[in-house]
Order: C-alpha cells, then structure tokens, then sequence
C-alpha cells in the first residue's frame, strides 16, 4: 500500500473507532462524567473538607488531577480492549485481517481510536470538576504531554488484553482485578509522603504512580516522582507495550489460525 | 498467461497435529468459473484461508496472479475479494458503513468508497437497505451483503466459500445471474459450495478435495463425460405392465406410469425408447433421477471411481 492508502485505512480505522464510541455514549462517555461527579462529591466536598490540605493544596485541588487521570486510563483501556475483542468475537476483525492493511496501521487505528475516547472522557470530567474547585494549570505542555502518552499506553494494554482474550470476562478481569487497584494505589487519593518508606518504595513500581504523579506535576506544579524519571518510565512501558502489540499482530497469535 | 492462483504443494499443519492439507496443488486459469468441492472437513475452508491470509500455511506456495503471498501478501490481497461461509460483520453497523469501511481497509479514497458501495449495493439489490443495521437483514441479503463487501475494491480473484448456503432457492438463482455477469465481465471466480448443481450450472472446472489431498482436478465436461452410468427418469402415458423387461437395460417400475432406467457408458436411451414403442408404451416426459455430478462426487470422495 502507498503512505496515502495507509493513511486511508488508517483514518477508516479511527472514525470508525469514534463512530461506535459516540454511539453507545451512554455505555462509554455519560459513566466517567457520573463517576467523576461522586468522586468530587464523596471525596472532595464531603470528606475532604475534613482532611485539610494535602502536598499544599485542599484536598479537592489535590484528587482532582487524579481523578481526571483515572478517568484517562479506563477509557482509553476498555475503549480498545472491547472494540477489539469485540470484532474479533463477531469476526469482524477479518474484515481487516484479510485487507492489505499493514499490521502497524491496524494497531495504530485502534489506539488513536482509545485516545481520542480518552481525551473526551478527560476533557468531559475536567469541566465536572470545575463545578466544584478552580484548576490551575502549571504547565499545559505537560498535562498535553503526560494525556497524550498515558491514553497510548493504556489503549496499547487493553489492545493486548482483547488478543488474548477468549470470553467477555476475559476483557473485564484485568480492569477489575488489575487496573483498578493499580490505580486507587498509585496516590490518587493520598501523597506517597503519607506511606511508611516500604510501602512507599512498593508503590514505585506501580506505572501508574508516575502517570498520576507526573499529570499532577503538569496541573499543580507538586510530584512524588521526579518529572522526568516518570516520563522516562512511562515511554518505556509505551514502547515495550508497541513493540509486544506488534509481536502479537506479526505472528498471528489468536488471530490468525 | 498468468495463473489467477497457483497452489503448490500446499500443507497445513494444526497446533493439536490435525494435517488438514497434505501438500495440495492446483491452478486457476484467469477468468475461470471454478469450482472447489469436498466434504465437510476436507480442507477447503483451510485452502481458502491460507490464500486470504486468515490461516497460516505450513509449508507450500501461493501465488496470486503471480505474487508470492510470501514475497508480497499485501498486493495479493488486493487482487483477492472473499465471501466467506460465516457472517463476519459488525452486525450493528450499517450495511452502507460496512461495505465503505472495507473500501477504506484497501486504501479507496472516501468518495470513490461511497460511489463503489453505491454500484454494488445497487446491483445486489440492497440500496434501499443501506442504512438499516446488518443484523435487521434477511440471511439472503446478509449474504449479499458480504459480496458487495467484497467486490468493493473491484478484485480479480473473488473467492465464494458456500455463499448460497440457506439461500431460497429465487434468492439462488439472482445470485448465480449476477456472479455469471461479473465472470463474464473478467472476474475470476472460485466457489465453494455443497450444491453440487451450482457448481455444474455455473462453473467451468472444478478440483475435488478429500482428506487434504486433491483426488480430482478437471473441467465439469471431462468429468461427467466419466460418468459409466445415468439413471433416467420416464413419465409414460400409458399404463406400465407389472414385469416390464427392456433387454440389455436395469429397469424399475416405480408406479403405474413411472418407469426407472440405468443407462450404462456405450449404451443408448434411443434402444430403450423403441423397445418401449415397440411395447405400444409412449413417453410423456423424461429427466435424469439425480444430479450427475453429485453422482461422480460421492463416487470419488468415496474412493470408488
């Protein structure tokens, strides 16, 4: 295929993705935004004005970045890891399978597919969020940044998850049993300056401790990570995450017979 | 000229140990009308898989008007449209978005996309259906559907694996009209189908596939000109006597006025009609009792021809 081609079957591929997102709003964008509101509720307004200020902040400046955060995360992850596993229950995915589609533009389209579901859910519950605290941004490039590479990533793992899954459970168990815990324990809701030394450095190798550290950096200015150290975490399991994606399309496997 | 398709020494080997093609070959000339038969689990789907790329092949070759699909699988798909034997669709997309989205899987620009899909829905008889969600579709025009999938970015090769399965039989006929019109036009056609009178109403040649291994790779004339037997079926006017005896012949008296008669290779149905005449007995009607290739296909898969 020449570069416009792929660039054709590329954006096939995307609109497609935000057609079906769009669709079934009420299943993939309405949740986050009634979630995110109880969160800011619960914990912001209720209890939070209890707890005081944490890292410099009240306590609702300082969950909010997180929230936003975990909101980025499950939507960028499930987007992918249903649509795939989707098509490939319906067999739909031969529809590509059997294209000249290079395997590259394939998993390219459904990731861009989960960000771009990743940045609406983001920006939807930002503007929740301002119903009950003010957000000041220390650095747009970084909050743009750590969006754009955290989206990937996690659309790269649910991509994995729906390849080797075999059964609807199969899709919801890592973001039931994996994800979610990953997320409450990666300093969403409290500073790491508030875990004993052992748990603290246990923490560190939860990813998603740099992802909601290094998006606090970009909103409040304040990490428990140093900025680049979480970058530099985050790229890597970007990468490893394309590169076994990749592996997975090249051979074959669960796909092809 | 070069081979629509040319498989050589083809094997499939599945993970459980299963070997599905024991190192098949074949031809298909351009602009051929061909016919891939064998009983369930001979390996056809496993054929058509490996040549879309939905299976991986052991070991073997296949070329695609004389691409490698080793060498350049991605301009092999090109030439290739598949009709396969499930429905493999988003059934709740639109019919319309389901044949546009392929379109763009192949690089087709959107609104060459959208006269393509347009074209073909049209002449499937589907236009009026295009915005209404696959799954609201009869099993007829889901099939359809699939065909006009397939052409959309107009291939050389069109690959049918059983695409009238379940079809009624008016629903058969346009399909066989249209899929004879695209033939006619260059298309080169491979169908797989169970009706064997499909495959002797429509195709030219035809390759038999039985435990992974071809046992049968000619055209349908060749084939049935094999036959060493045809049993016809005689509708008489008058009423048959009880022990009816046509010298030289195996003759059964089905009723009153049906008689069944075999006619072995070298002999002729005239001798029967003038002894019959001969008996003061006219006929009234005659057809042949079976299809005659389904005859010369169980006669093969079953290892007795």
């Amino acid at each position: 295929m020449t570069p416009r081609e792929q660039f054709i079957a590329f954006m096939t591929i995307v609109r497609k993705e935000i057609h079906r997102y769009l669709r079934i709003w009420t299943q993939t964008l309405l949740p986050s935004a009634i979630t995110m509101s109880l969160y800011f509720v619960i914990f912001g307004t209720l209890i939070g004005s209890r707890i005081g200020e944490m890292g410099g902040f009240t306590y609702m400046q300082f969950v909010v970045p997180g929230l936003i955060m975990m909101a980025i995360v499950t939507n960028s992850y499930s987007n992918v890891v249903s649509s795939f596993y989707g098509s490939k229950f319906s067999h739909s995915v031969e529809e590509l399978l059997v294209s000249p589609t290079p395997n590259y533009v394939i998993l390219m389209g459904y990731v861009i597919g989960g960000v771009t579901r990743g940045l609406l859910v983001a920006i939807v519950v930002t503007l929740v969020s301002l119903f009950f605290t003010r957000l000041h941004i220390h650095s747009y490039a970084v909050v743009v940044l750590i969006v754009l590479m955290t989206s990937t990533l996690f659309a790269l793992a649910g991509f994995i998850n729906a390849v080797f899954a075999n059964s609807f459970d199969d899709i919801s168990i890592i973001p039931n049993f994996v994800l979610t815990p990953l997320i409450y324990l990666g300093g969403v809701f409290y500073s790491m300056d508030l875990l004993p030394e052992f748990w603290a450095n246990v923490s560190r190798l939860n990813p998603l401790v740099y992802v909601v550290n290094a998006f606090r950096y970009g909103v409040l200015g304040v990490s428990d990570v140093s900025l680049p150290f979480a970058l530099g975490m985050i790229a890597l399991f970007t990468a490893v995450a394309f590169v076994y994606s990749m592996h997975l399309l090249n051979s074959g496997t669960r796909l092809r017979q | 000229m070069i081979p629509a398709l040319t498989i050589e020494n083809l094997r499939k080997v599945y993970d459980n140990g299963f070997e599905a093609l024991k190192g098949i070959s074949l031809e298909v000339e351009q602009g051929d009308f061909f016919a891939l038969l064998g009983p369930n689990g001979a390996g056809k789907s496993t054929t058509i898989g490996i040549i879309c790329s939905l299976v991986a092949k052991s070991a073997g070759t296949v070329s695609v008007f004389g691409v490698d699909i080793d060498q350049d699988f991605p301009t092999a798909k090109k030439h290739i449209g598949i009709v396969p034997q499930e429905f493999n669709f988003n059934q709740f997309e639109k019919a319309f978005d389901i044949v546009v989205n392929q379109a763009g899987y192949y690089g087709l620009p959107q609104q060459l996309a959208r006269q393509r899909a347009e074209k073909y829905l049209s002449e499937l008889g589907l236009w009026d259906k295009r915005n209404i969600a696959a799954r609201m579709l009869s099993g007829g025009m889901k099939r359809r559907l699939m065909i006009a999938r397939a052409l959309v970015h107009e291939p050389k090769l069109l690959i049918l694996d059983e695409p009238t399965a379940g079809v009624d039989i008016e629903m058969r006929r346009s399909m066989w009209s249209f899929l004879r019109k695209i033939n006619t036009e260059g298309t080169t056609i491979i169908l797989t189908t169970h009706y064997l009178e499909e495959a002797e109403a429509l195709c030219r040649n035809i390759a038999i596939i039985n435990h992974g291994q071809i046992v049968e790779h000619s055209s349908i004339k060749n084939l049935l000109r094999r036959l060493h037997r045809e049993v016809f079926i005689l509708d008489c006017v008058e009423t048959l006597p009880e022990a009816l005896i046509i010298p030289g012949f195996i003759v059964r008296r089905m009723d009153d006025h049906t008689l069944e008669v075999e006619v072995e290779k070298g002999q002729h149905i005239n001798q029967v009609f003038a002894e019959l005449d001969r008996q003061g007995i006219h006929i009234e009607s005659m057809r042949n009792r079976a299809n005659r290739l389904e005859e010369m296909f169980v006669n093969l898969v079953e290892g007795a021809a």
